[in-house]
C-alpha cells in the first residue's frame, strides 16, 4: 500500500539528515546557553547567592536580656518577670485560616484588636513558616483549651515569653510606673542612636513611666546574640555560637512596701497623696497617689475600653497627685514663713500681736480674715503655729516682704523640682515680683504677700515638695536630695550632695524652737492636730493646712454643707518624728478632706507609727 | 559537534555489514548499547541526586529504582517489537488517548484547580496526557510517513489538526507545560518530515502574534501569575516567587565545586521546594557545583545526540520521524526544566528527565527510548 516506487529514498534521507543536523546544532547551542546560565549563577553571582544562602541558613538572633528586678528597701519584690504564654500561628500549616480563627474565637476570646494586629504582623513577616502571634497573655485555662484541641488546630501553638509583673499592683502604680510594648514612637526614638538600637534589637518592652522609665538604662541590660542554624520553617536546628545577654541591674529602692500599702489602705475612697521621706538620707519611703490603677494591665497592652475608663474616671486614677498635683500649701507653709521672718529679723519668739480675727493693710479696706471668728487673742509665734493663726502670719509676711520670703522659701525646694530621680515631678510655683509681672501682667501687691503668708494665693506645691521641705526642716536645714534609688545590684548608690546649699539660720536654736512649736500642734492643748495625741506613739511635730478650693468672698459665710463635696477644702498635713531626732518626714494631702486633723493627719500618723515602730521591731 | 563520535559502539548503517561484531550482536538483541549505557548512567546519577534531594529518603530512592527497573524492562520489551506494529497501533492509541482526554474533562479528578487524572473502573488511576505524549508523535509520524516528501500543504494541515486536538484538550485541564511539550513533539515530526522553512517561519510568527490573545483568553490566572513571577520573582518573595528565589540561591551558592554531596544547606534544610521533583537540578548544582552540572549536561547532550544519530540511521521514514521527534522532545524536557529552575523560563511543571522523582515520567521516557531502539534495530521486511 505504500508507494515506495514513487519515493526517492536517498533524497528523503538527505532531507532528514539535514534537519537532524540543524536541530543538533540548535540543541548544542541551547545547551551551551544553559551551561552559560549556570556558570553565570555559579561563578559570576556566586558571592551574592552564597551570602543569601548563608543568611537563609544562619541567623543572628538577638537575645533580649532579662529586665532587672526592683526591690523595696526591705527586699520585697516590686517588679518581676514572669512567664507569659502567647498563641501563635504558622499560616502555611493552617489549612483554613478563617475557619481556624472562628474555632479559636469560640475556644478563647480573640478581640477585634488582636485580629487587626495579627493581620498586620502576618503581612510583615520575613518568610514562610514564621510563627505569628495572635494573642498574648493566655490564661492557664485558655492554654489548656488550646492544647486539648491541638489536633484540630494544625499550625497553632502556644509559646512562652517573660513579661513584667507588678505583684503589688495599684500600690506602686505611679511611682514604679510600668513597661509597655515598644511602639512606633519608642522605636523611632531608639532608632536615632545606632548603639541604642542595637541594645534594643531583641527587646519588646520599654519603661514607659515612673521608675521603669527613669532607670530604663540600668534595668534593660545588655543584648546577647545567638548564631543559629534554622531550616526553612524557622525551626532552630543548632546553635552555632552564643553570647548570653547580660540581665539588667536589679534596683533597690528606698520605698517601703509596708508604708506604700498602708497608704493605699488608708487613702481608700479618698483622692490625695502620701509622701514620706527618710530624713537622714532623703530616701523616699512612700510615694503614693490615690486612686491608682493596676499597672499590670498596661504591660501587654491595655484594651481601648479599659483605657478610656481610666482616662475618663472623674477621680483621675492616672493622675499622679504626689508628684504632679499642685496645691496651695495653705497653713502648712506657716512654719517656713515663721522661719523666714525670724531669719529676716521681722519677728522673734517673744513678739506678739493681738488678733481680733482679721488683718487689714494700711490704705486698704479689705479685711483678711482669720479662720477663727473673733481671733486668737494675744498670739506669739509659737502660738500662731500651734493654733495656725492667720492674722499673725499676715502680719509677719507683710513685714518680712515678698523679697525676704521668696528666696528663703526657695532654699527649701519650693518652686522647683529638687528630686534626684522622680520622673516628671512638677515644680510647683513659688511666686515673686518677676513671676507676677511675667504671668499676671501686674506688679506685686502687699495683698499678695498677705495671702502668701498663709500659703494661699499664687503659691503651689506638690505633696512631694511639701514632704521634701519638711524633711529639710526636720534635718535642721541640711539637704539630702530626695531620691527613690537606694542601690544598684545591691551596691549602695553614693549620691553626691550636689551644690544645693544647706540652710543656715541666723540662730540655729530657731530650728529647735520651731520643732517645739510644731510638736505642740499635736500635743498642745490648742493644737490644730491635737486629736492625734491619743494615738501618738512617737513624739511628732506637725502642721495642718486647709487649702481653699474656691475663693470665699469677703464676709461670705463658709457653708461646707452647701458646697458640693468636690468644692470642699483640701486637707493638708505635714509632720516629722520623733521630734528630738527626726527620722521621717511626711506630707499628706486629702482632696476635699476639709479638716486636716481629721483626714490627712491620721493617715500621716499611721505611716509614721508604722515606719518608726517597724524600724524598732 | 562533529568531533563527537556517536557511533562508537555500533557501526554506522552505511557500513551495515562490517566486522563490528558486538554492534551486530546487540542489534540482534534490538539494543543500542551506547544509548543503553548512557541511560543506565543517567539513571544512576538520578538515584544519587534523588537520595540527597529527597532528604536522604532511602524508601523514595528504592521506589524510584523500581520505576527504573520497570521502565528499563519495558524499554527492552518495546525495542523487541517491530516498528510496523507501532505503525498499526499508532492511530488507535491516538484515538484512545483523545477519548481519555475528553473523559478527563468530563469526569476527571485532580488537585489545585486542574483535572489531570482519570479513574476508570478496573484500571489504575492514570494521566491520559502521558499516553498522548507517546501516541501523538507516533500518529503524526504514521501519518506523515505515508505522504510524499517533502510534504504537501494539505498533509501538513491535516497533521496539524492531529496535533491541535489533544493539545487543546490538555490546555483545558489546564496543563500548559504538558500541552506545549506534546504539541512540540508533534510539530517536530513535521519539521523532520521536511516542512518548508517558509512555513515554519510563518508558523512561529503566527504563534508569536497570537501570544497576547493567549494571555487574555486562554491562560488561567495561576499561569499568568507564574509568568509574572518569572518576570519579577521578588514581587512575591513569600508566595510564588519563593521557589525561584530559593532555587537560584541554591544553584548560585553551589559555586564551581559545590558544597559537597548531602551538604547543601538550601536543599537539606528545606529552603528549596520540590527538591526531589522539578527542582532537583538545584540540589545537584548546590552540592556538586558547576562541575556536577556540566557533567550532567554532557550526559544529556550525549543521549540526545546519540538518539538523533540513531534516528538518521532508521530504515523507514516512520522510524526516522518518530526517533527524531523523541530525541528533540527529550531535549525540550531538559531545557525547559533547567531553564525554569535557573530562572530563564517561567515555572511550568516539567520534570528533569530520569532524575526527578516520579514513576509515570520515568516509565514513559524509557518506553520512548525503547521505541527509538526498535526503530533503529529492526530491519524493514
Amino acid at each position: 500500500m505504500w508507494e515506495h516506487s514513487f519515493r526517492d529514498k536517498t533524497a528523503e534521507r538527505r532531507l532528514f539528515r539535514a534537519r537532524a543536523i540543524t536541530l543538533g546544532l540548535f540543541i548544542f547551542i541551547m545547551l551551551c546557553g544553559l551551561a552559560w546560565r549556570m556558570s553565570y549563577l555559579q561563578i559570576e553571582l556566586h558571592e551574592k547567592y552564597k551570602n543569601l544562602s548563608e543568611n537563609n541558613r544562619v541567623q543572628l538572633r538577638p537575645l533580649a536580656p532579662n529586665r532587672g528586678l526592683i526591690y523595696d528597701r526591705n527586699g520585697v519584690l516590686l517588679a518581676e518577670n514572669i512567664p507569659s504564654y502567647s498563641l501563635t500561628l504558622v499560616a502555611e500549616r493552617v489549612k483554613d485560616l478563617d475557619k481556624t480563627l472562628i474555632f479559636l474565637n469560640d475556644l478563647i476570646e480573640i478581640s477585634e484588636r488582636d485580629r487587626e494586629q495579627f493581620d498586620k504582623r502576618l503581612k510583615f513577616r520575613r518568610r514562610p513558616f514564621e510563627p505569628v502571634v495572635l494573642r498574648y497573655r493566655l490564661s492557664e485555662e485558655e492554654i489548656a483549651k488550646v492544647l486539648v484541641n491541638r489536633f484540630y488546630l494544625p499550625g497553632v501553638d502556644v509559646e512562652a515569653q517573660l513579661v513584667r509583673h507588678y505583684p503589688n499592683g495599684n500600690a506602686f502604680a505611679h511611682v514604679l510606673g510600668y513597661v509597655g510594648r515598644i511602639n512606633e514612637k519608642d522605636q523611632a526614638l531608639l532608632d536615632t542612636d545606632t548603639e541604642v538600637k542595637r541594645r534594643y534589637s531583641a527587646t519588646q518592652y520599654i519603661g514607659k513611666t515612673g521608675i521603669e522609665r527613669r532607670y530604663e538604662e540600668d534595668l534593660h541590660g545588655e543584648v546577647g546574640y545567638q548564631k543559629v542554624e534554622t531550616n526553612a520553617r524557622g525551626r532552630i536546628l543548632s546553635v552555632i555560637e552564643q553570647q548570653d545577654p547580660i540581665p539588667g541591674k536589679d534596683l533597690t529602692l528606698h520605698l517601703d512596701a509596708r508604708l506604700q500599702k498602708l497608704a493605699e489602705n488608708e487613702m481608700t475612697g479618698r483622692r490625695g497623696a502620701v509622701v514620706a521621706i527618710e530624713v537622714a538620707t532623703g530616701g523616699i519611703v512612700a510615694l503614693y497617689s490615690n486612686p491608682a490603677f493596676d499597672p499590670n494591665s498596661f504591660v501587654t497592652g491595655i484594651s481601648h475600653k479599659d483605657y478610656s475608663d481610666l482616662r475618663d474616671d472623674p477621680d483621675q486614677p492616672l493622675f499622679d497627685r504626689a508628684t504632679r498635683g499642685q496645691y496651695p500649701p495653705a497653713s502648712t507653709l506657716k512654719p517656713f514663713i515663721g522661719l523666714a521672718a525670724l531669719n529676716a529679723g521681722t519677728t522673734n519668739w517673744t513678739n506678739s500681736i493681738r488678733d481680733q480675727g482679721w488683718y487689714k493693710l494700711d490704705n486698704d479696706e479689705r479685711l483678711y480674715r482669720d479662720w477663727k471668728r473673733g481671733g486668737h487673742g494675744r498670739v506669739d509665734l509659737e502660738r500662731a503655729v500651734v493654733e495656725s493663726c492667720d492674722t499673725y502670719f499676715y502680719d509677719v509676711a507683710v513685714r518680712t516682704g515678698i523679697d525676704g520670703i521668696t528666696p528663703f522659701l526657695a532654699q527649701f525646694g519650693f518652686g522647683r523640682d529638687m528630686t534626684l530621680d522622680v520622673i516628671s515631678a512638677l515644680p510647683g510655683l513659688l511666686p515673686d515680683r518677676d513671676w507676677k509681672k511675667a504671668h499676671r501682667r501686674g506688679s506685686w501687691y502687699a495683698g499678695d504677700t498677705v495671702n502668701l503668708g498663709i500659703g494661699q494665693g499664687f503659691m503651689l506645691t506638690t505633696p512631694l515638695q511639701l514632704a521634701t521641705a519638711t524633711a529639710v526642716l526636720a534635718n535642721r536645714g541640711k539637704w539630702q536630695i530626695p531620691r527613690l534609688i537606694y542601690a544598684h545590684n545591691e551596691v549602695e548608690d553614693v549620691i553626691e550632695h550636689g551644690d544645693i546649699p544647706d540652710i543656715q539660720l541666723r540662730s540655729p536654736d530657731n530650728w529647735n524652737r520651731m520643732f517645739n512649736a510644731m510638736a505642740n500642734v499635736v500635743s498642745g492643748q490648742h493644737g490644730t492636730a491635737r486629736r492625734l495625741l491619743s494615738n501618738m506613739q512617737f513624739p511628732m511635730a506637725a502642721k495642718t493646712g486647709t487649702a481653699q478650693v474656691v475663693g470665699i468672698k469677703q464676709d461670705e459665710e463658709y457653708d461646707s454643707d452647701a458646697l458640693r463635696e468636690r468644692l470642699r477644702d483640701h486637707a493638708l498635713f505635714i509632720a516629722f518624728a520623733p521630734v528630738d531626732n527626726p527620722q521621717i518626714a511626711i506630707a499628706v494631702i486629702v482632696e476635699n478632706g476639709e479638716s486636716a486633723g481629721k483626714t490627712a493627719g491620721p493617715v500621716a500618723q499611721i505611716i509614721i507609727n508604722e515606719y518608726l515602730g517597724g524600724a524598732e521591731g | 559537534m562533529a568531533s563527537v563520535d556517536f557511533s562508537r559502539t555500533v557501526s554506522t548503517p552505511a557500513h551495515h555489514h562490517t566486522f563490528d561484531r558486538s554492534g551486530v550482536f546487540y542489534k540482534r538483541l534490538h539494543i543500542d548499547l551506547f544509548l543503553f549505557l548512557l541511560i543506565i548512567a543517567l539513571c544512576a546519577v538520578g538515584l544519587l541526586i534523588l537520595y540527597s534531594g529527597s532528604g536522604q529518603d532511602m524508601e523514595m530512592v528504592k521506589r524510584q529504582a523500581l520505576h527504573f527497573s520497570i521502565g528499563i524492562g519495558l524499554m527492552l520489551f518495546t525495542a523487541q517489537i517491530p516498528p510496523r506494529v507501532y505503525q498499526l497501533l499508532a492511530p488507535w492509541a491516538y484515538v484512545a488517548g483523545v477519548l481519555a482526554l475528553i473523559g478527563v474533562l468530563v469526569m476527571g479528578v485532580g488537585a489545585k484547580g486542574a483535572q489531570r487524572w482519570l479513574e476508570l473502573p478496573g484500571l489504575p488511576r492514570f494521566q491520559p496526557s502521558e499516553l498522548v505524549k507517546l501516541a501523538l508523535p507516533l500518529t503524526v509520524a504514521w501519518f506523515m510517513a505515508k505522504r510524499p516528501v517533502p510534504p504537501r500543504f494539505i498533509d501538513l494541515f491535516s497533521a496539524l489538526i492531529i496535533v491541535i486536538v489533544p493539545t487543546v484538550l490538555i490546555l483545558r485541564q489546564p496543563d500548559l507545560g504538558t500541552s506545549i511539550l506534546i504539541s512540540a513533539s508533534g510539530l517536530l515530526v513535521l519539521f523532520f518530515a521536511g516542512m518548508s522553512w517558509r512555513l515554519i517561519i510563518s508558523m512561529i510568527t503566527l504563534v508569536a502574534a497570537s501570544a497576547p490573545a493567549m494571555w487574555f483568553f486562554v491562560m488561567h490566572d495561576y499561569q499568568k501569575q507564574r509568568v509574572l513571577t518569572f518576570l519579577n520573582p521578588e514581587s512575591d518573595p513569600l508566595g510564588t516567587g519563593w521557589n525561584i528565589i530559593q532555587s537560584k540561591t541554591a544553584i548560585g551558592s553551589g559555586g564551581i565545586h559545590g558544597k559537597g554531596y548531602l551538604l547543601g544547606t538550601q536543599s537539606q534544610l528545606e529552603f528549596l521546594p520540590e527538591s526531589h521533583t522539578d527542582f532537583i537540578i538545584a540540589v545537584l548544582a548546590e552540592e556538586l557545583g558547576l562541575i556536577g552540572v556540566m557533567l550532567l549536561l554532557v550526559l544529556y547532550f550525549l543521549i540526545i545526540m546519540r538518539c538523533l544519530y540513531l534516528s538518521t540511521q532508521c530504515e523507514t521514514l516512520f522510524g526516522r520521524l518518530l526517533s527524531g521527534s523523541i530525541a528533540v522532545t527529550f531535549f525540550i524536557y531538559v531545557f525547559v526544566n533547567i531553564g525554569m529552575v535557573s530562572g530563564i523560563l517561567p515555572i511550568v511543571g516539567v520534570p528533569l528527565p530520569l532524575v526527578s522523582y516520579g514513576g509515570t515520567s520515568v516509565v514513559s521516557l524509557l518506553l520512548a527510548f525503547g521505541l527509538i531502539m526498535s526503530m533503529y534495530t529492526h530491519r524493514q521486511d
